[in-house]
């Protein structure tokens, strides 16, 4: 679900606040309009009288127009007519505007139904501080960490490279050292080619295999079991490689023979 | 005359510094270099203007946008992996460079280089244990980043072309890691790409003539150390650049990063 934004959830608050707020007070007024409106203070004195004087012409006017037309087919007797009517009969006025003009309404159009509105209202906060401040921490812990860490473990140096003295084992960098432990259980083309080529083009073409849109961890049991074995396969072979390999490259248990592993 | 010394006070050092303050900001130097609007122009004062102005007249502005999304400041949901990974590309430049200066390319120099940076350059030793150490950990961090971003489905539409940026990407890290691999010249670094390379070669047809290429003989030698130099100083970090520049780009252009789940 979205959260509705702080601003956009006060500036609500607020709207509603005075729109109860301005009901309220409208309230007895309207209530007091409706049978003398002569009496609302806030309207001048001259300003009622020209009015009625006006009204009283209207209605005057209209009694001569309703005998006169009759059955007239012109769409602006008609229209006076209406207004006179609603005028005359002391209702409460359908559409007549001031100076008698009419409002028709033809149409009510929904803004849903023309108006598309995609762009919800997303929550965003500023870059800085917000971003680029966990950003620089994370930067200075990690060298941080990596500065200590160099200080007191040193890098192997072994002996100058003797391409007649082959030490054993013999290890690739560790990154691929679960593709030498598929060596020992596979023909090279199977386990140096097949199946990590095979890995890495299920990998670049996950997203487009993957039809399910949704991205809950719930929706998405199958895809998740699948990578974590495949992560967790790569994960073992890399171990085992490392650290319970020994020489000719035979199983040992790391506890017992040592490390034949170097960084 | 001590008058006239009392009239007109000396101005006071703080008086004198905001005179040159006003002079240097005011110079057109100084407004060469910092664009109109820039808070080393006119300032910071905590506000929400000038909060965007940090981002928008600054070089940050091809990273980040002015604001994010407020779940994309979770540390818990990115754990700041893609972020370290680049951070530590930077770092491995950095340290990389200083370690250019001692190190020649040639087999019978190597690994001499090697050791007298270790012996007899300031920092030298702790420059090269941070870029080796740095290199393990960009390639762990770029791994987890990868399994993060599939965790979190963040590679589904529209950020699946993203994702195929990215597996190139931890390719070309691997590559980089590799390549470095066999720079020191010591028995490790001989023996583990002799195997690495060993492997490629079992790729059927073009197998053996790409390692060929690759070790510029038959055999591991100086053309191998020469050709693995220029591509771990040269030709990877320049394609990998590449990459990450759209990998960055598409992070913004496909909405920000993904979620919140």
């Amino acid at each position: 679900m979205t959260e509705i934004p702080e601003h956009l959830r006060k500036r609500a608050e607020a709207a509603r606040a005075k729109a109860a707020e301005s009901t309220a007070e409208e309230a007895p007024v309207a209530a007091s309009g409706a049978d003398a409106p002569a009496e609302d203070p806030r309207i001048p004195a001259h300003l009622l009288e020209r009015s009625r004087s006006a009204k009283a012409n209207k209605e005057s006017a209209s009694a001569g127009t309703t005998t006169v037309s009759g059955g007239g087919v012109a769409v602006a007797d008609k229209v006076g007519a209406v207004v006179a009517a609603g005028v005359a009969s002391g209702g409460v006025p359908v559409g007549a505007g001031p100076g008698g003009h009419t409002q028709r309404l033809l149409t009510v159009v929904k803004s849903g139904s023309i108006q598309d509105v995609k762009a919800e209202p997303i929550d965003k906060v500023h870059t800085w501080p917000h971003l680029l401040a966990v950003e620089f921490v994370a930067a200075l812990a990690c060298t941080a960490f990596l500065f200590v860490f160099s200080v007191f473990v040193n890098a192997p140096l072994l002996g100058l490279a003797n391409i007649n003295q082959t030490p054993n084992p013999s290890k690739a960098p560790w990154y691929f050292l679960g593709l030498q432990e598929l060596l020992t259980m596979f023909h090279p083309m199977v386990a140096g080619v097949t199946i990590p080529g095979m890995g890495l083009v299920l990998l670049v073409l996950a997203p487009y295999i993957d039809k399910n849109p949704s991205n809950k961890p719930e929706d998405r049991k199958f895809a998740i079991s699948i990578m974590t074995v495949h992560l967790m396969f790569w994960a073992v072979l890399v171990i085992i490689g490392s650290f319970f390999r020994g020489p000719g490259f035979n199983f040992t248990l790391p506890w017992r023979d040592g490390l034949f592993f170097d960084f | 005359m001590a008058k006239i010394l009392e009239q007109k006070p000396r101005p006071t050092a703080k008086e004198r510094a905001a005179k040159l303050q006003d002079q240097v900001q005011g110079s057109q130097a100084w407004s060469s270099i910092f664009r109109p609007g820039s808070i080393f122009r006119k300032g910071y004062t905590d506000s929400p203007r000038n909060r965007s102005y940090v981002i928008m007249n600054s070089v940050l502005y091809h990273l980040h946008p002015v604001k994010v999304k407020r779940h994309a400041v979770k540390v818990s949901y990115t754990l700041c992996l893609g972020g370290l990974s680049f951070f530590l590309f930077i770092l491995l430049t950095v340290t990389g460079i200083f370690l250019m200066f001692f190190y020649r390319p040639t087999t019978a120099q190597a690994w001499q280089d090697i050791q007298s940076l270790q012996t007899s350059v300031t920092f030298g030793y702790l420059v090269r244990n941070m870029h080796r150490w740095g290199a393990h950990m960009m390639v762990l961090t770029v791994f987890l980043h990868m399994a993060r971003v599939f965790y979190h489905g963040a590679y589904k539409p529209p950020r699946e072309f993203n994702w195929v940026i990215g597996v190139m990407l931890l390719q070309l890290t691997l590559l980089l890691s590799f390549t470095g691999y066999l720079l020191p010249w010591d028995q490790l670094a001989l023996w583990a790409v002799t195997v690495g390379t060993n492997m490629m070669g079992y790729t059927p047809v073009l197998g053996p003539k790409v390692r060929f290429v690759l070790l510029g003989g038959s055999e591991i030698g100086g053309n191998t150390l020469l050709r693995w130099y220029v591509l771990h100083v040269l030709m990877l970090p320049f394609v990998i650049v590449i990459f990450m520049a759209l990998h960055f780009w598409r992070v913004r252009k496909d909405g920000g990063i993904s979620g919140p789940l």
